[in-house]
C-alpha cells in the first residue's frame, strides 16, 4: 500500500494498463518527453518508447481521429486533452464518430478508447482551462463518462476504463491532482459504474463527483457540528447513473441536493432531479435542489472563488432543503 | 538544427541585417526606411522587452497568473506590426505583446486576461487589435472571415493607400497542425481574401518540436493551398518588416494571401508554468542567444554612429518608467464585481439570468448582515 497523489495514481495505473496489454497506446500533446502538462505521463515514454507514448501533434480533433482508426486496428487508445476547453476542436470526432461505431456497424466495430481530460476550475487558470463539459458527452448515446475524486478510485477506474470496449470519456478533476490517499494496487475496485457512499447520513443526501466531493465532505463534517447529518454520494459514474445507489439514498433521507461546478442549466443534476423525482416520488420532503456553477461563461480567475460551489453555498442549500 | 525544416533554413531565409549588425542586400527584398526608422524599431524592440520581462517578474511575484513571454520574438512582432497601416487589423494569438504595442494597446491591458480580472481589456475596434486567442489555431478563421468582409466592403484593390485594408492572423508553428488554421488556408485561398498568415515559428510548441508538426519548411505550406510562402529571418526586423509590408501591400491591392513564416526562437519557457529543461537543451538556447534581435540592431546603430549615446541612456529612462508605470497598474487593477459577471453573457439578457443575478447578489450580502450583526461570520 502506497500513499500518492491522483495524479500519480494516474499515472501507476496507466503505466499496469501498458504493462498488461501491449495493445495499449498513450497519445497526446506534450505528454512524452514532458510528461504531459500535469504530468500524469511522466516517465512512461522513457519505459515504453515512442511507439507506446506518442507525443501527437497539436490537433485534437487528429488525436481522436486516428484513435478512431487505431481502435478498429485492434489497439486501445488512451488519448489525453490537454485541457477542457481543448475538447471542443475533438468534439465532431467523439460524438459523431467514437460515440456511433459500434451501433453503426451493428456491433461489429468496437471503440475501445478513453479520452482523458482534466477538468474543472479552482486553479486560477486563464480561459479555457477551467471548464466543466460532462453534460455535453453525457448527453451522448454511445460515450461512457466517468470521473475520479480520490487516488484510490483514480488507480483503479483509469485501468477500468482502459479496460471497457466501449469509449469512456475520463474526466479527472485537476484541482485536486496533488490530493493524496493510499492506494491499494492488490485490493477488488468497485466496479467502474457504481457510485459509492462515501459519507453516510439520514437527514439529506448530497450528489457530487470529481472536485466537488471534497466539498461536499468538508460540507458534511460542517454540518455535523450543527447536529445535521447528511450523506456524501460519490457518483463516479456520470454515464450511466448508478440510480440504484441514488434512489436508495433519496429514499432513506427524502432530501438530495446535486453538486456540480458545470452551470445548473441543463447540467448532470437536471437529469438527476428528474429521475430521482419520477423512481422516489412519494418518499421526498423537498423538491431536489441543484447546487452549481452560473450560467455565465466559466470567469476570470478573480472571480472562480464566487462562481464554484463551496461549502457555504452547500450548506445554504442544506438550509433551504430542510426548511421544507 | 538537424531536421529538415532547419537544415535548409539558412538557405531559405530573407535576411536584411545579419546577427552582426551588416546590411545584407536580397534580390526580392529591400527595406526601404531610414535609420531613425531602424532606431525607432530598436526603441519598439527594447520596450516590448521590457514589457515582457516585467511581466514576468509580476507573475513570479503572484500578481499574475500565467504569462506567455515574447522573449526573443520582438523583431518578428515589431517588424510585422509596423509594417501595417491603421486601417489593417490584427488577429493575435496570446503572445503578441510587440504587435500590441506597434498598434498602440496599453502594455497594462495585456495584463487582464493573465491576472485573471478579464478576457481582455482593450477595445479591438479602436485599436485594430482582437482580443487575445487561448484555442490554438481559431483566430486563423476569424481573420479570414474579417478579410472576406473587408474585400465585400470594397476595401481591396481600390488603389487608395488610406482605404485598401488587409489583415494579419498570427499563429505559432504548433497552429499549422490544427484543422482551423488548415481550413483558413483554404477559405482565404479560395476567396482570395486579403489576409496574411504570420506563422512565428518559434521552433517548440511547449514541448513538442517543429518536426512533430512538419517534414517540410512551414511557408512551403502554403504552395499546396495555391498562395505564395516565405520565410524570413524572424530575428531580422529590417527583414521581417520588408517581407510582411510586401505581403500586406499584395493583400490590399487584391492579390489574396501570403504565408509568412518567421523563422525565430522562443528563448523563454512557453509560459511561466513550463519548465523548458525537461526537453530541450541548453546548448540550443546558446546557438540562440547570438541570434538575439535586439542586439544585431544595437550593433548596427553603433557601428553606423546612426545614434548618439544618449539615445541609448534616455531609451533605458524609458523603459524604467514604463515597467515601473505597469507594474503600479497591475497592482492597483482592481478585481470585477463577482455580479458582472452576469452581465456579459449575452447583448439581451434573459429573465432566467436576471433571476440568478439577483439570488446571487442577495446571497453575497447576506454575508455582510450576517457579519455586520456579528451572527458568526464564514
Ligand atoms: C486547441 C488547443 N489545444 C491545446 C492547447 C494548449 N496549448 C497552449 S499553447 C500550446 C502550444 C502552442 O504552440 P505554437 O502554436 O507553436 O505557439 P507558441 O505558443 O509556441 O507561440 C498548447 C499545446 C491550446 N491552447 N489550444
Amino acid at each position: 500500500m502506497a500513499t500518492m497523489t491522483i495524479a500519480k495514481a494516474l499515472n501507476a495505473g496507466l503505466r499496469r494498463a501498458l504493462e498488461a496489454d501491449p495493445k495499449v497506446v498513450l497519445a497526446g500533446e506534450d505528454i512524452g518527453k514532458l510528461g504531459g502538462v500535469f504530468r500524469v505521463t511522466e516517465g512512461l515514454q522513457k519505459d515504453f518508447g515512442e511507439h507506446r507514448v506518442i507525443d501527437s501533434p497539436l490537433a485534437e480533433s487528429g488525436i481522436i481521429g486516428t484513435a478512431v482508426g487505431m481502435a478498429m486496428r485492434g489497439y486501445r487508445p488512451v488519448c489525453e486533452i490537454q485541457f477542457d476547453g481543448f475538447v471542443y476542436p475533438a468534439y465532431d470526432q467523439i460524438v459523431s464518430q467514437v460515440a456511433k461505431m459500434h451501433f453503426r456497424s451493428r456491433g461489429l466495430l468496437k471503440m475501445p478508447m478513453v479520452i482523458r481530460i482534466p477538468f474543472g476550475g479552482g486553479i486560477g487558470a486563464v480561459e479555457h482551462h477551467s471548464e466543466s463539459p460532462e453534460a455535453y458527452f453525457a448527453h451522448t448515446a454511445g460515450l461512457k463518462v466517468v470521473a475520479c475524486s480520490n487516488a484510490l478510485d483514480a488507480y483503479w477506474m483509469i485501468q477500468q476504463a482502459i479496460a471497457s470496449d466501449d469509449p469512456v470519456i475520463f474526466l479527472e478533476p485537476k484541482r485536486r491532482y496533488h490530493e493524496k490517499a493510499e492506494v491499494d494496487d492488490t485490493a477488488t475496485p468497485d466496479p467502474l459504474h457504481a457510485a459509492r457512499v462515501v459519507q453516510p447520513g439520514s437527514d439529506v443526501t448530497l450528489l457530487a463527483y470529481g472536485p466537488m466531493v471534497k466539498v461536499c465532505l468538508d460540507a458534511a463534517t460542517a454540518a455535523a457540528e450543527e447536529g445535521r447529518s447528511l450523506e456524501v454520494i460519490d457518483l463516479r459514474s456520470l454515464s450511466p447513473l448508478d440510480m440504484a445507489v441514488v434512489a436508495q439514498s433519496a429514499q432513506k433521507t427524502g432530501r438530495v441536493i446535486t453538486v456540480h461546478e458545470a452551470p445548473v442549466n441543463l447540467g448532470l443534476g437536471s437529469e438527476l432531479s428528474a429521475r430521482i423525482t419520477e423512481q422516489c416520488f412519494y418518499s421526498l420532503e423537498a423538491p431536489v435542489l441543484r447546487v452549481g456553477g452560473f450560467d455565465t461563461p466559466y470567469p476570470p480567475s478573480r472571480l472562480e472563488e464566487d462562481y464554484l460551489p463551496d461549502l457555504d453555498r452547500v450548506l445554504d442549500m442544506v438550509d433551504r432543503s430542510l426548511a421544507y | 538544427m538537424s531536421d529538415a525544416s532547419g537544415a535548409r533554413a539558412e538557405v531559405e531565409l530573407v535576411q536584411l541585417l545579419t546577427p552582426e549588425g551588416e546590411r545584407v542586400s536580397h534580390p526580392d527584398y529591400t527595406f526601404h526606411g531610414t535609420d531613425a526608422d531602424i532606431a525607432g524599431f530598436y526603441r519598439d524592440m527594447v520596450l516590448t522587452r521590457r514589457i515582457d520581462t516585467e511581466a514576468t517578474a509580476l507573475q513570479r511575484q503572484g500578481e499574475l497568473g500565467i504569462w506567455a513571454s515574447c522573449l526573443g520574438q520582438e523583431a518578428a512582432q515589431v517588424g510585422s506590426g509596423r509594417a501595417m497601416s491603421d486601417q489593417d487589423f490584427v488577429f493575435p494569438t496570446y503572445r503578441e505583446h510587440g504587435v500590441a504595442w506597434c498598434l498602440g494597446v496599453d502594455p497594462v491591458r495585456l495584463l487582464g486576461l493573465f491576472r485573471g480580472v478579464d478576457m481582455g481589456g482593450w477595445d479591438p475596434i479602436a485599436t485594430g487589435f482582437a482580443l487575445y486567442t487561448i484555442v490554438i489555431g481559431a483566430q486563423t478563421l476569424h481573420a479570414t472571415g474579417y478579410a472576406m468582409g473587408l474585400e465585400r466592403d470594397g476595401l481591396v484593390g481600390t488603389g487608395d493607400p488610406a482605404r485598401d485594408a488587409a489583415v494579419i492572423g498570427y499563429f505559432g508553428d504548433g497552429a499549422i497542425s490544427q484543422g482551423d488554421v488548415n481550413e483558413a488556408f483554404v477559405f482565404a485561398s479560395s476567396y482570395n481574401a486579403p489576409i496574411v498568415f504570420f506563422c512565428q515559428n518559434n521552433q517548440w510548441a511547449i514541448s513538442e518540436p517543429i518536426e512533430r508538426q512538419s517534414r517540410i519548411p512551414l511557408y512551403q505550406r502554403a504552395a499546396g493551398f495555391g498562395f505564395p510562402g516565405v520565410r524570413v529571418d524572424g530575428n531580422d526586423v529590417l527583414a521581417v518588416k520588408a517581407v510582411t509590408e510586401e505581403a500586406l501591400e499584395r493583400a490590399r491591392s487584391g492579390n489574396g494571401p501570403t504565408l509568412i513564416e518567421a523563422y525565430t526562437y522562443r528563448m523563454g519557457a512557453h509560459t511561466t508554468s513550463d519548465d523548458p529543461t525537461k526537453y530541450r537543451l541548453a546548448d540550443e538556447l546558446e546557438h540562440w542567444r547570438l541570434k538575439d534581435p535586439i542586439e544585431r540592431v544595437r550593433a548596427y546603430l553603433v557601428r553606423h554612429g546612426a545614434v548618439d549615446d544618449a539615445f541609448f541612456t534616455d531609451l533605458e529612462t524609458e523603459s524604467d518608467a514604463l515597467a515601473a508605470h505597469l507594474r503600479q497598474q497591475c497592482l492597483e487593477m482592481p478585481d470585477p464585481a463577482a455580479t458582472e459577471m452576469f452581465d456579459w453573457v449575452y447583448a439581451e439578457t434573459t429573465p432566467y439570468l436576471k433571476e440568478q443575478q439577483a439570488a446571487f447578489a442577495a446571497y453575497q450580502a447576506s454575508f455582510e448582515t450576517e457579519s455586520a450583526s456579528g451572527t458568526g461570520g464564514h
